[in-house]
């Protein structure tokens, strides 16, 4: 390098090296305490100040469903839950449904989904992940896109398409409603609707609508987490799908009395 | 009634409770305690200490976060001008800090982490040391994540250097607070899970019958259906309720009859301070008319009145003069309705002033949501949607109202609603008190004792939006949550500037700048009424006039503290006078050009720009 090049990086540099000093004298906006305090230390205080305020995490395990039920069919023991853990913007969610016949100490249903949940609008979020059925039938993974939230006129919607690793196509629609018969006794009817797009023989599940559920739950809340209730729940299968259940000599109606818990934490 | 034979009883319940009251600070102490309503002048250097308490509220024993081992903490009382000192050691395993609420401190005394200072660590001493150019009634807190709901406050009184206008025979601080004896973090966990957990007053079946009745089937499906459509309750008031709060009063609950001696014909002064986290009251004393003479400290021009709503952080000095001897209730009501606390004020210790019974709830009507479409097209609904809001972009000024008009703040899925129609209400006593069959203080009624110190009219003006989701409990300012925030607000050092805030939620905030008086916007008076605190109310438009003289970065905030935690809280940085200019503030571009600032509120009605207004009659 001769001298006058590194005469002419002095001077390109120079105005570098000044600025972090000229930056020293006047903090930034928001900054300003440094000059008084450990810098370091401040900056630390900063990024926990943003954090706390709107950066949090949170969690919830919910119950919605824990359940003995009794009547035309087997009696059953069903659980229906779903649980989240992030911040505003981000969520891991796990929805689950079990559903174990007490008649033949075995799983008619165990399902698990983990889904990544975002905000898109005021009430809805978008959920994405996977699905895996355990039973019933030979086990099945699906990737699922659905939303989930609060549509007007105070209607809780879960909606969901599932892609198995088959191939098939099916979907499902989950709706439930609350009146207030007073401040803790609580009126529920919900239902749910199960799609699929073609014949899948090894589920025993035709093209259409395939499954269709109503429930009538009554709970008292002793506090907003803690809620016993009774209830009936009325479950068809339709189509093929109720074909299929003839042709195993099943019921393609089940009625059943339901008593169980509502819990959150 | 009170017969002899229930004043023995309350005398002998007044003993059982002496036990607990002996561990508070005089000035908390019930008059059964020996507290006669006269203080002593305690100097300029303290040493606080920040541990952990057992306290015994209402008969149960909690655990607190307490100063100098007491809930509230200890009186703070000191001279106009005089420098102070105050050492504060934190016994906690965490971090803590103290804020001086009110106070004209240098910056980086104001206590707040992350903004005025790292905070004090565990184990460590902090030396605040200052002399503030102002006296009146204020209060101290912790800064420090939730720690204020746990005890962590207390009051604060400065004397003023020469004589003080107000002049009593006794007085009395009353520390108004919410207690309860579940974690704070537990509190704001349930709330972000289900934002309704503590609302035991919603709307039932029972209430669409009897509306019902009332109302006729139609109008009563109609209701529903609005409030239902926009996904809004109209009990929506309070987020945390008495279902799971014990209100106080100086560290005392009703059942503990903290009580105020008086001699008939006496000028009681009362200091009062609403140091809750979450719980906005409506005070009042049935039977007493009260002489407001100071709002957040300072001095007003007395205004008589019979009861007003306090928000959070707020503080009013009143003089009563009861000349009857009998005893009088002291009643701090949740603005809610859902619960309240209870003291007694009367002629000798141990008596027990009637309680009155809790008023009905109130409810938010379209108004509140800032949908009163009352004088509008009622074709215009269609502008409900946010996205379209044409009326959400700079510029468009068409509206004769003499203050600007719409606002470009995020609509992201923080914010559940836009006030459409954003109201005046400074001439409101607030939510519950328009219809009661007394008189209820509005801000409206408030002046300035002495003139204001700044009359310049201001050069530039803000508009910041108070904004939230309660279904996702995400509470923020412009939609922005502190979290996000990419730059502070920024004052200039000697601007005088007006800011504006729009309440878009249905919910009452009482909103906190740190550092600074601001000049209420009442109308055309240069003794408008100085505060540090103010209550937002839903819907509601209003301004203050600020003089930006201290430099520093200082925390504005809505000082419901869970609103605070989910992220309605942003920094003003007030920048010396040489310094360059920010480029990032995203409110630089607030100056209205071509609209004169006026010294009138905003119209009572002011729509924003963008709405139809064919049919408008």
């Amino acid at each position: 390098m001769t001298r006058a090049q590194m005469i002419a990086m002095l001077v390109v540099l120079s105005p570098v090296t000044a600025a972090p000093a000229f930056a020293q004298e006047t903090p930034a906006p928001g900054s300003q305490a440094e000059t008084y305090w450990d810098k370091d230390e401040f900056k630390a205080s900063q990024d926990a100040l943003k954090k706390e305020h709107g950066g949090g995490t949170n969690y919830m395990i919910l119950a919605d469903r824990f359940e003995y039920q009794s009547g035309e069919g087997s009696p059953a023991l069903l659980l229906e839950g779903q649980g989240w853990w992030g911040t505003d913007e981000n969520r891991l969610w796990i929805k689950s449904e079990i559903d174990y016949d007490l008649d033949t100490s075995s799983f008619e249903e165990a399902e698990v989904q983990a889904l990544w949940s975002r905000p898109i609008a005021r009430y809805f979020d978008l959920q994405a992940g996977v699905r895996h059925d355990f039973e019933p039938g030979p086990s099945r993974t699906y990737a699922v896109a659905g939303i989930q939230g609060l549509a007007p006129y105070w209607f809780e919607i879960d909606g969901a398409v599932f892609l198995s690793d088959e191939g098939d196509l099916s979907a499902r629609l989950e709706a439930e409603y609350e009146f207030l018969l007073t401040q803790r006794l609580v009126l529920q009817p919900s239902t749910e609707l199960n799609f699929a797009a073609e014949d899948v023989p090894e589920l025993e599940t035709g093209a259409g609508l395939s499954t269709a559920e109503l429930g009538l739950r009554l709970r008292y809340e002793f506090d907003r987490q803690f809620a016993p209730y009774v209830g009936v729940n009325w479950k068809a299968s339709t189509g093929e799908t109720a074909d299929f259940a003839r042709a195993r000599g099943e019921d393609t109606e089940t009625l059943s009395f339901v008593t169980g818990i509502r819990v959150w934490f | 009634m009170l017969t002899r034979r229930n004043l023995l009883r309350t005398a002998a319940a007044g003993g059982l409770f002496a036990a607990s009251s002996a561990l508070l600070p005089a000035w908390a102490r019930s008059a059964t305690a020996g507290n006669k309503g006269i203080f002593e002048v305690s100097g300029n250097a303290f040493d606080l200490t920040v541990g952990h308490s057992a306290v015994e509220i209402g008969g149960l024993s909690g655990h607190a976060i307490t100063i100098n081992g007491t809930l509230p903490g200890p009186l703070i009382r000191f001279r106009e001008g005089e420098k102070v000192t105050l050492k504060v050691t934190n016994t906690l395993d965490e971090d803590t800090s103290i804020h001086w609420h009110g106070l004209l401190v240098p910056f980086h005394m104001d206590g707040v982490p992350g903004v005025s200072f790292p905070g004090i660590k565990p184990k460590s001493t902090f030396t605040y040391e200052f002399a503030v150019p102002q006296s009146g009634t204020y209060w101290y807190h912790s800064h420090s994540g939730l720690q204020e709901q746990m005890g962590h406050y207390g009051p604060l009184i400065i004397d003023p250097a020469g004589t003080d206008p107000v002049q009593a025979d006794r007085e009395y601080v009353l520390v108004l607070s919410d207690w309860t004896f579940e974690h704070p973090h537990k509190v704001f966990s349930r709330l972000k899970k289900d934002a309704a957990v503590y609302n035991f007053q919603q709307r039932t079946a029972g209430d669409f019958l009897k509306d019902a009745r009332e109302n006729g089937l139609g109008a009563t499906l109609a209701d529903r259906a609005s409030w239902g459509a926009m996904r809004m309750s109209p009990t929506d008031i309070s987020d945390v309720t008495a279902s799971v709060y014990t209100y106080l009063i100086n560290g005392h609950a009703t059942e503990d009859n903290w009580t105020a001696i008086f001699n008939s014909g006496e000028r009681i002064r009362l200091r009062i301070i609403n140091a809750s986290a979450m719980t906005i009251f409506n005070f009042r004393i049935p039977g007493l008319p009260m002489t407001v003479v100071a709002a957040d400290g300072l001095n007003v021009q007395p205004v008589e009145t019979d009861e007003f709503q306090i928000g959070v952080a707020e503080t009013y000095d009143v003089i009563v003069s009861p000349t009857r001897a009998r005893p009088f209730a002291l009643v701090a009501e949740s603005i809610d309705r859902s619960g309240q606390v209870v003291a007694t004020l009367a002629p000798e210790a141990g008596l027990v002033a009637t309680a009155p019974l809790l008023r009905e709830r109130p409810t938010l009507t379209h108004r509140d949501m800032g949908m009163d479409m009352a004088s509008m097209d009622h074709g215009s609904m269609a502008g409900m949607d946010h996205g379209t809001m044409p009326g959400m972009d700079h510029g468009a000024m068409d509206m004769a109202a003499a203050v600007p008009q719409g606002h470009d703040h995020k609509m992201g899925v923080g914010v559940d609603n836009v006030a459409m129609v954003q109201v005046s209400r400074i001439d409101e006593p607030g939510l519950g008190l328009e219809s009661v069959p007394h008189r209820a203080l509005r801000y409206s009624q408030l002046r300035s004792l002495t003139p204001n110190p700044d009359t310049r009219a201001p050069g530039r003006e803000m508009e910041i939006h108070l904004t939230g989701n309660m279904e996702r409990y995400m509470w923020s300012f412009d939609g922005v949550k502190l979290s996000e925030v990419t730059g502070p607000i920024l004052f200039h050092e000697g601007e005088r500037l007006r800011v504006t805030l729009v309440n878009d939620t249905m919910m009452t905030h009482p909103i906190h700048l740190h550092g600074m008086f601001f000049d209420l916007v009442v109308g055309d008076t240069d003794h408008k009424p100085r505060k540090h605190t103010v209550i937002v109310k839903p819907a509601e438009r209003l301004s203050f006039d600020v003089t930006a003289d201290h430099v520093g970065d200082w925390a504005f905030h809505c000082h419901l503290l869970f609103h605070m935690h989910a992220g309605m809280m942003q920094v003003v940085s007030v920048l010396p006078r040489n310094a360059a200019t920010g480029a990032d503030d995203p409110h630089r571009d607030h100056t209205p050009s071509d609209t004169p600032v006026s010294d009138d509120p905003p119209p009572k009605e002011a729509p924003m720009t963008g709405m139809s207004h064919e049919g408008h009659r």
